[in-house]
């Protein structure tokens, strides 16, 4: 029997599932620790206490949001060493250079700009300056420094001054963790270098955490293989992830709409997750998220990440509820307190919840305690509600055609049953754990982002496919799996001949 | 002649941007370099073009290129002031200030760029009045010019001068040529401008126009209100349309990125259809299949909700849009100009008719 363990680490709580074959068989929540490791210790502790078979698990799953808060806070950040590659162009704009201050004075180490790179169509911009590169590598070894970014100009199209800068860096300074910004990012060479600079600042803190969560799992008696969940809802082992931290920045929400899917038993649906404080909205294609294609801030660095595409709405189970002198929802929220401020707690704060178990939707707490509430204030605020959701879930429809939504998330009961535009909604068994189930289902990806010159669309698009399957299968991908999940093409202009940016994203089991 | 403030300089990059039309590219690649230049202590001087003898002479600068080979070949001052310098050198004479080709998107701070290395101060001015992809798309075309000597500059030491061309079209296609040689993508020093050309020929005041709208945006989004209607009310623009981007198909030929979007109306437009025709800039509009807006006239589109501007290369399946007008520069109206930049000039076969007459 296939088991799988799903293990998600938020702010609040660390939700653990096992799921065997395609049915969840034990699910548990826990409160999150500040250390993180220990709440998975006590996750995993009531996994196995409700289903021993937990132990005999193939795989373990663990999606967390630990290393985008270090970034946010700024806390266990290394020095980074940045070299780029590309001069004489963009001489002006060296790396860091549009970071926040604060953030690039604690990670900002040695910064080295060196001749090379290669044009949009493949030729070398200049030939890659390898002697300057030597020297480089024995500065950053004498300067001490343990990690090193790497970004050369249109790499994304031809990697060769990216390995060629990192097999020099080893040889000069045996054991420095380098990250490649081809392996990260697409075009655009500032995002694409922001992304490698974090990730090279966050691996050693990866290292620490991925062997702390390994020790966590083996505490626990379980042996399985140990995978990190991704931005994109797949997953890397966590040897392989370990050594790309930013590709986690986004997996939580990612993988409450992966689970939302897999529940529902929906590949092409809108999925709504109701929180305490905030609801996120977002839409599934093939069973995955759709990609924000816009710049995506961390810590107030740009970058170019695989995020989902979401919209957040100030609205959930505990957003705080005025009556007067006119009615307003929010945005304030009591939060996680709502278990001692709610009314039908016993608190004094009118929440949200208040209203759905007034209006009946929900049978929490006690009831009288919300009894004298006026029917037409909680019809009104049920009428907000309802405008407020149809109104996000509109603004994520890319067509003007009724689709299915799933809710999800501890605050779901606010979702009404009927809504416009809306063609049906589904509910879904243990929607409060959907995240962790969302981990515990993540499959292998490759991606390709290239531009192809006078190939027809079709051979242009298949190319693409082939590259993404070989990478997909480079990290683990059971190739007879793999499914195309996201094609995207872009002819761009004033390039010569029939120049198009090409974009295909394939996804895959893992191979057993 | 007055300095410049970073802070404008930021409020022009988003003004900028929205006059764009689509294209002419995202200025924040040119808007960092400015920041960096700011931080070494440089400050830019803009200058009104009154103040320009008849016979000084104004460099015209540019980037030239595809939007996408800007992102990783990374625009810098030294490759377009070098552009300007090779000018300088070929004619024998000094300038005695830059100017802006197009006040649209990225090229409307290059001229910045290039001042602050030369020392030059900047002319209040450009010869689109917002972006358009080609040579004989400017004032000075229509009024006529002549088109040459044109400077190139590459990153690596290659330096195009083109010193005649026949007509303003083919000043376009030979320094397109160079441009992709050197891979699509170079910093450009247009014909050299008399101070009586740029007084009677140029677009006058539009560095000072892309700031004052950029301005109104950022004030608007500091007190709350609506970026559009601010930019709406600060430059006399109309309110075409508003919903959500139904569907986008793009090809590229010849050169251009050109497409259709398609907006299904919301809220005061639900139950009509919007089509929006583009080549890099947005040319035509059409409600329920009747043209309603058409080039000169500027066409933006922008998010409903940040009032940023959207480009042709980022308009995407789901966006949040409103279609405004603002109005074109009076020569781009004129018989003339509309032979050279209206709806004829993109392949529409349809008579020019202002949102705003």
């Amino acid at each position: 029997m296939r088991r799988r363990i799903g293990i998600d680490v938020g702010g609040t709580n660390t939700d653990a599932v096992l799921l065997e074959e395609d049915a969840v068989s034990a699910a548990v929540k826990t409160p999150t620790t500040p250390d993180v490791t220990t709440g998975i210790t006590r996750a995993l502790a009531a996994l196995v206490e409700q289903a021993p078979a937990a132990r005999d698990a193939d795989a373990a799953m663990i999606g967390t949001t630990h290393f985008t808060n270090a970034v946010v806070q700024r806390r266990d950040l290394g020095r980074v060493a940045a070299v780029r590659i590309g001069l004489p162009s963009g001489a002006s704009l060296p790396p860091f250079v549009d970071w926040p201050e604060d953030l690039a004075a604690l990670v900002r180490g040695e910064v080295v700009m060196l001749e090379g790179g290669h044009e949009f169509d493949g030729r070398p911009l200049v030939p890659f300056d390898t002697s300057g590169m030597r020297a480089a590598a024995r500065r950053i070894r004498d300067a001490g420094i343990r990690s090193v970014a790497i970004a050369a100009v249109f790499s994304p199209l031809n990697a060769s001054c990216e390995e060629e800068a990192a097999s020099i860096l080893r040889e000069e300074c045996p054991g420095v963790a380098v990250t490649l910004s081809h392996r990260l990012g697409r075009i655009g060479l500032l995002e694409r270098e922001n992304a490698a600079l974090l990730n090279a600042c966050l691996i050693e803190l990866a290292r620490t955490t991925t062997r702390a969560f390994s020790l966590a799992l083996g505490a626990s008696g379980i042996t399985a293989p140990l995978y990190l969940t991704q931005n994109d809802g797949t997953v890397m082992l966590a040897e392989v992830a370990e050594q790309y931290p930013v590709y986690s920045f986004a997996s939580g929400p990612t993988n409450s709409m992966r689970g939302a899917a897999f529940l529902s038993k929906r590949d092409e649906a809108l999925v709504i997750d109701v929180g305490g404080t905030t609801t996120d909205i977002g839409s599934l294609r093939h069973g995955f998220p759709r990609e924000a294609n816009n710049v995506v801030e961390i810590g107030g660095v740009r970058t170019l990440f695989r995020m989902p595409d979401l919209l957040s709405l100030g609205l959930g189970g505990g957003t705080m509820v005025k009556a007067t002198p006119s009615l307003t929802l929010g945005p304030a929220s009591v939060g996680y307190r709502l278990t001692e401020q709610a009314l039908v707690f016993g608190g004094e704060v009118l929440t949200v919840t208040d209203v759905a178990v007034a209006a009946g939707l929900i049978d929490l707490g006690d009831r009288a305690r919300v009894a004298a509430l006026p029917a037409a204030l909680v019809n009104e605020a049920l009428a907000r509600i309802r405008a407020m959701i149809e109104e996000g879930v509109d603004r994520m429809k890319t067509d003007a055609g009724e689709a299915p939504l799933i809710a999800v998330g501890g605050g779901s009961f606010l979702v009404p049953a009927r809504l416009a535009g809306v063609s049906e909604v589904l509910t879904v068994p243990h929607q409060a754990v959907a995240n962790a189930v969302g981990a515990a289902i993540a499959q292998v990806s490759g991606e390709v982002d290239q531009i192809f010159q006078d190939l027809p669309r079709d051979e242009a698009i298949d190319r693409a496919r082939r590259l993404a399957e070989d990478k997909a299968v480079a990290a683990g991908a059971d190739r007879a799996t793999i499914n195309v999940v996201e094609v995207e093409d872009l002819p761009l202009a004033y390039l010569p001949g029939n120049s198009l940016r090409t974009r295909v994203r394939v996804v895959g089991e893992i191979a057993r | 002649m007055r300095p410049v403030g970073l802070d404008e300089i930021e409020s022009l990059a988003i003004g900028a941007w929205i006059l764009g039309t689509g294209g002419g590219g995202s200025p924040y690649l040119a808007l960092l370099n400015m920041r960096q230049l700011y931080r070494q202590g440089v400050v830019c001087q803009l200058m009104d073009a009154s103040e320009l003898a008849d016979d000084d002479l104004v460099a015209v600068v540019s980037n030239m290129g595809a939007p996408l080979v800007g992102q990783e070949r990374l625009t810098d001052p030294k490759t377009m002031a070098l552009a300007v310098q090779m000018m300088e050198e070929y004619l024998g004479r000094k300038f005695r200030a830059v100017m802006s080709l197009e006040i649209g998107g990225g090229n409307s701070i290059q001229p910045f760029m290039a001042a602050a290395l030369m020392d030059l101060p900047v002319v209040d001015a450009d010869c689109m009045g917002r972006a358009f992809p080609e040579a004989q798309m400017t004032s000075f075309a229509i009024h006529d010019l002549k088109m040459y000597p044109l400077t190139l500059a590459d990153v690596r030491d290659n330096a195009v001068v083109v010193a005649r061309a026949a007509s303003w079209k083919w000043m376009e296609r030979i320094s397109r040529k160079a441009c992709v040689e050197v891979g699509s993508i170079a910093s450009t020093c247009k014909a050299p401008r008399t101070g009586k050309e740029v007084k009677e020929c140029a677009i006058l005041g539009s560095t000072t126009k892309a700031m004052t709208i950029g301005r109104a945006v950022q004030a608007a989004r500091r007190a709350h209100r609506d970026p559009i209607d601010a930019v709406l009310e600060v430059e006399a623009g109309i309110l075409i349309f508003a919903g959500k981007i139904h569907d986008i198909a793009r090809r590229a030929t010849e050169g251009f990125l050109r497409g259709t979007a398609t907006i299904e109306g919301l809220d005061a437009f639900r139950g009509h259809t919007f089509s929006l025709a583009f080549q890099n800039e947005f040319a035509v509009g059409w409600l329920d299949g009747e043209p309603r807006v058409m080039t000169p006239d500027l066409i933006c589109v922008l998010d409903t909700v940040s009032g940023d501007a959207i480009g042709t290369e980022t308009l995407r399946y789901g966006q949040r849009v409103t279609v405004i007008a603002l109005p074109a520069p009076p020569i781009l109206l004129t018989p003339k100009g509309i032979e050279h930049v209206g709806p004829r000039a993109f392949g529409y076969d349809l008579e020019f008719r202002s949102v705003f007459a």
